[in-house]
């Protein structure tokens, strides 16, 4: 659309044409008495982006400032680009998980290459180098053709952009449930690490500064895609696409270099991604921040196409842009480091002192607003919370054992579950190595690089299980953050923040608001418990195929420190002859279990309890026995129960197997997924010393050199007896097979 | 002995190089910039992995554009070594100092992992510190890593022992001939897709690449203490 | 301005993955009428220079830079004029 044809303010407010751009009546009303005059067609464009969701969090905030932000060594909370937690030696570590779920079910491969790509442009914006990536995926369950196709195109997407920008993608997780049927979550964490003085924010202050527009030029791509992720996407395989800004990790990793030297220059006063809403928000962010005002002058944007117009330029959401404020007179300095990566670097504008964003093109002023207006005085809305009626039934239910003729095939059928099956068909395609720091690669419980320079490292995971989540919301919650924290204590890490990206259906509906309200409550909780503050994230609503909402999926992104790399601890057992050891009770439960999934083909019932002060001390005492030194390796309890834990251990070993006992009910022992347990093996030598350390480990078997895996009931009778071979195969191969289905 | 690393835009491995040489082999590197045209101080020349030019239009062939390149080939009739690993063996085949070129993996994917290597000449520069019919282990990453050359390249280079290194199990690439390591006809320029300097501690999982650097400082050695 | 196009292509003798790849998945398609796949590509540009010097300007950038004779064969298009 050009300039002449744009409506007047007036057509805007009697057409209601802001409803186009996802304005309600109620906020072009409050808009417009903010700004004191009628909207043009630009400024309403201005509001509608950054009071969309995706940038005012305008639904999530009252519940999102319950979180915990706090912690010693917490150096920015949420705000930024992302959060940054002191890790000594004068380093911190930076890191957030972002969503690209409405890009990713309309064009897979772009969709979840732009999502690494934003990401890690919040952690090199901070000033810190990107060391790592995690991903946090979740598909259909490969029945469908369109699913396959989604989920074999977001996973190369993801690796073409880490691959391409040699970060190094060291721990993940796919989930597999029909809910996420056409409706896949692609969340990606990227990791930086940087020295305290390189701290960078988003700011744009001193008055007469110069406002700096740095990277790819700008093109009519992604156009309101900040409303676009605000709203469910209906997929209409044969209609004509939106179009989708594309990624180039090439040019990325250009201005990642270039930016990371501009952090090392005198010259730069703040710095921010053109993101979300692209220059709107950029702009207008830095100037709020730092209560400061911002002039730009259109005409200089560099632009890929020609004729746009104000209103595109500013709304626009191509891919790999930096909006910077530099000293005046410092110029020069940035325009030749830029030069060196053959980057962009144009002054735009300066930093004023009258608080407005202020818009000059073709010698006019196309738009003025009070840049706090934009950037934090979007309505904050109380959704309606309303208990769901399932969770009352949910909670009626009794706990069962489900019925099971043959816990051998019942095994073998389990770890053919793509859930639970190996993901090397996925993480084979990442360069898990680029950097030479990777210790742990994708596989074990966590991801674990080194720091160079010094002796410790840093594990990392990301973890939820949406089925224990939609089951009961506040109990899901606490089980993502203990089951994260879990991951990394059986990697000898001590668990140190938290970043989230939280995955709900429309807000709009009283019960996803209240499944959004619980789980929010219970991370809330379990952060507490377990001493790990949320230092960044993002909220991703109105994930919905056809009205019926994704299971709630609050995904939880963790880094722990390792203090010394001596403590890296791995799944898989070492030796002949060690101790196997479970740590906690198992009780019946299966509700939301994968188990429950497989034979009922649906999930119902309580999710699997956990109580929190039992969950910390277990960890305490499991991370101070790795950090003696007495723990071979080690594993937490999750999705398949015992005996796929069980199997994991013996899968990453050569030629070992297991010959365990157990006490109880054969099922539960096997299936259940009881919270808050831990598979450890240890020499034989330590174990006194072991058993006293962890007061609820109990002795069930010992590892063997047979690579035959054995588990027998209390009286001796054979529950499974496999050869880890097999197992092994069918386990490694689940994912390939059933992507080979023609179905 | 002094190394230079070169660095075009979009390489991003560097870091591992130097971390090698300097940290593990004890001796010296510089990353040298793809616009710098000067290599003469340098006693060897490393090209690491990454994405030089987003590997748009053909892995390695817009290198080509680089200044350094006329550099590259004047520093190589000088006998020093030169090593091109992943995208540095791309690149090196592209600006025509070693034969072939390189198609698609057969997976037609990005590929990870750990690769194993049959040591099948000892008597290069590169390899002195193995044994002949070594079985090495050495991680990769690539998505172009089926190496071609056409069947009569494939017979000279074999006749005039210039495959250095074949993969024991060649399926994951497809190579000509499981051709993993090649030489220049000089055999001062090595180029492979694994990535040696990855697999030189064993925290991170093998040193069954530390030779391939000790052998070049072993050559360097040797002649310098014969000049001497 | 003279627009140019030049089409690259898989020598004969090179097995290509992605054709063999595509013509499975039009045949699972029902396309069973589809044999001998082969995947290259486009580059268009536009030349500035005299008309009497494009096809030995062009042929120069394929041989040097565009192509990699070793696995490719390359033809071109002048607006409209076909040449080899």
């Amino acid at each position: 659309m050009s300039a002449m044809h744009e409506p007047s303010a007036q057509q805007i407010q009697n057409e209601k044409l802001y409803r186009q751009m996802g304005m309600t009546d109620e906020e072009f009303e409050r808009a417009t008495k903010m700004h004191g005059r009628p909207l043009n067609y630009t400024e309403t464009g201005l509001f509608s982006a950054l009071w969309s969701e995706h940038c005012s969090y305008k639904s999530s905030k009252p519940v999102l400032r319950k979180f915990p932000t706090e912690g010693t060594r917490v150096l920015q909370g949420p705000g930024e680009g992302a959060g940054i937690v002191d890790i000594g030696d004068n380093q911190a570590v930076v890191f957030k998980m972002e969503s690209h779920n409405s890009p990713s079910a309309i064009e897979p491969f772009i969709g979840a290459a732009t999502g690494a790509g934003g990401v890690l442009r919040d952690v090199f914006s901070m000033g810190a180098r990107p060391v790592a990536l995690v991903n946090s995926l979740r598909f259909g369950d490969l029945t469908v053709a369109r699913d396959r196709y989604l989920f074999e195109q977001a996973v190369a997407g993801i690796a073409s952009y880490g691959n391409g920008m040699g970060v190094p993608t060291v721990a993940g997780e796919v989930q597999f449930d029909n809910c996420y049927s056409k409706r896949p979550l692609v969340n990606a964490m990227a990791v930086g690490l940087l020295n305290h003085e390189d701290i960078q924010k988003g700011v744009a202050s001193g008055v007469g500064n110069t406002v700096m527009y740095v990277g790819a030029t700008t093109g009519r791509d992604g156009i309101h895609g900040a409303t676009m992720s605000s709203a469910e996407v209906s997929i209409d395989e044969e209609a004509p696409l939106p179009v989708m800004q594309a990624g180039d990790p090439f040019l990325e990793k250009l201005l990642m270099e270039a930016c990371l030297e501009l952090v090392k220059s005198d010259a730069l006063i703040g710095i921010q991604d053109m993101g979300a809403a692209g220059l709107t928000s950029s702009a207008a962010e830095m100037a709020s921040k730092a209560g400061y005002g911002v002039e730009l002058n259109l005409n200089l944007v560099p632009q890929r196409e020609a004729g746009m117009t104000a209103y595109e330029m500013m709304l626009s959401e191509s891919q790999e842009r930096m909006l910077i404020v530099v000293k005046k007179g410092h110029e020069q300095e940035v325009k030749d480091i830029c030069a060196k990566y053959s980057i962009n670097a144009v002054p735009i504008g300066r930093v004023t002192d009258d608080k407005m964003l202020r818009l000059l093109h073709k010698g006019e002023i196309v738009a003025e607003v009070v840049a706090d207006a934009l950037a934090e005085d979007a309505p904050v809305y109380h959704k309606k919370s309303e208990e769901p009626a399932y969770f009352k039934r949910f909670q009626a239910m009794p706990s069962q054992e489900p019925k099971i003729e043959d816990t051998n095939e019942t095994l073998r059928a389990l770890l053919q579950r793509p859930t639970i099956a190996s993901k090397e068909w996925v993480y084979n395609q990442f360069d898990t190595q680029a950097r030479a720091n990777t210790i742990v690669a994708p596989g074990s419980s966590a991801g674990v690089i080194r720091i160079t320079g010094t002796n410790k490292g840093l594990a990392m995971t990301a973890d939820c299980n949406s089925r224990f989540v939609y089951l009961d919301p506040e109990v899901g919650g606490k089980i993502a953050i203990a089951e994260a924290t879990r991951n990394l204590v059986c990697s000898g890490a001590e668990p140190i923040a938290v970043t989230d990206c939280l995955n709900f259906g429309s807000a709009d509906k009283p019960e996803v608001f209240w499944q959004f309200e619980q789980s929010a409550k219970g991370i809330s909780e379990a952060c507490i418990q377990l001493n790990a503050p949320v230092i960044s994230g993002n909220v991703s609503l109105s994930n919905e195929v056809n009205g019926v909402p994704v299971y709630p999926t609050p995904t939880i992104g963790m880094v722990g420190l390792v203090h010394d790399l001596d403590h890296v601890t791995t799944t898989e057992f070492k030796n002949a002859e060690d101790i196997i050891y479970l740590i906690g009770e198992t009780k019946t439960e299966f509700g939301g279990s994968e188990l429950q999934q497989m034979i009922d083909g649906e999930i119902f019932g309580k999710a699997p309890a956990i109580d929190l002060d039992i969950e910390a001390s277990r960890q305490r005492n499991l991370l101070r026995a790795i950090q003696k030194g007495i723990v071979v390796s080690a594993t937490d309890v999750s999705e398949g129960g015992f005996a796929v834990a069980l199997c994991e251990k013996a899968f990453g070993a050569d030629k070992l197997g297991a010959d365990v006992q157990l006490i109880g009910s054969a099922i539960t022992q096997l299936f259940s997924e009881t919270q808050s347990r831990f598979l450890v093996t240890v020499s034989k030598d330590n174990a006194a010393d072991f058993e006293e350390m962890v007061a609820d480990a109990l002795e069930i078997g010992v590892v063997t050199a047979t690579n035959r895996l054995k588990i027998r009931d209390e009286s001796n009778n054979v529950l499974i007896e496999d050869s880890v071979a097999e197992l092994r195969s069918l386990w490694k191969g689940a994912i390939q097979c059933l992507l080979n289905s023609e179905a | 002995m002094k190394f230079a690393v070169v660095v075009f835009p979009g390489t991003s491995c560097e870091v591992d190089m130097l971390h090698a040489i300097t940290e593990i082999v004890g001796q010296e590197a510089e990353v040298v910039w793809h616009s710098e045209a000067d290599l003469e101080k340098f006693d060897g020349v490393l090209i690491p992995t990454g994405a030089a030019y987003g590997n748009y239009l053909r892995p390695g062939a817009l290198a080509r554009s680089s200044v350094i390149v006329e550099s590259l080939r004047a520093f190589a009739t000088t006998g020093k070594p030169i090593v091109g690993v992943g995208n540095g063996f791309h690149i090196l085949v592209e600006i025509g100092l070693l034969p072939g070129a390189f198609l698609h993996n057969p997976s037609l994917k990005f590929t990870s992992g750990n690769s194993e290597l049959i040591v099948e000449n000892t008597d290069s520069m590169f390899t002195k510190n193995y044994t002949t019919g070594q079985k090495i282990t050495v991680p990769y990453a690539h998505e172009f890593g089926s190496y071609f050359v056409e069947d009569d390249i494939a017979i000279e280079l074999n006749n005039t022992n210039r495959i250095v290194f074949r993969y024991a199990d060649n399926k994951t690439v497809n190579s000509t001939q499981a051709i993993a390591g090649v030489l220049n006809e000089a055999g001062n320029i090595l180029g492979m897709l694994s990535l040696p300097e990855r697999a030189v501690e064993d925290i991170l999982g093998g040193t069954d690449g530390l030779a391939l650097f000790t052998s070049i400082l072993k050559r360097w050695n040797e002649n310098n203490v014969s000049h001497a | 301005m003279t627009k140019v196009a030049v089409y690259v292509t898989l020598r004969n003798s090179v097995v290509d993955p992605q054709g063999i790849a595509t013509q499975d998945a039009l045949q699972i398609m029902g396309y069973t009428e589809v044999e001998n796949v082969r995947i290259g590509k486009l580059i268009e540009f536009e030349f500035m220079g005299t008309t009497s010097e494009i096809e030995l300007r062009v042929n120069e950038m394929c041989k040097k830079l565009l192509v990699n004779q070793v696995i490719e064969d390359y033809r071109f298009e002048i607006e409209g004029v076909t040449s080899k």
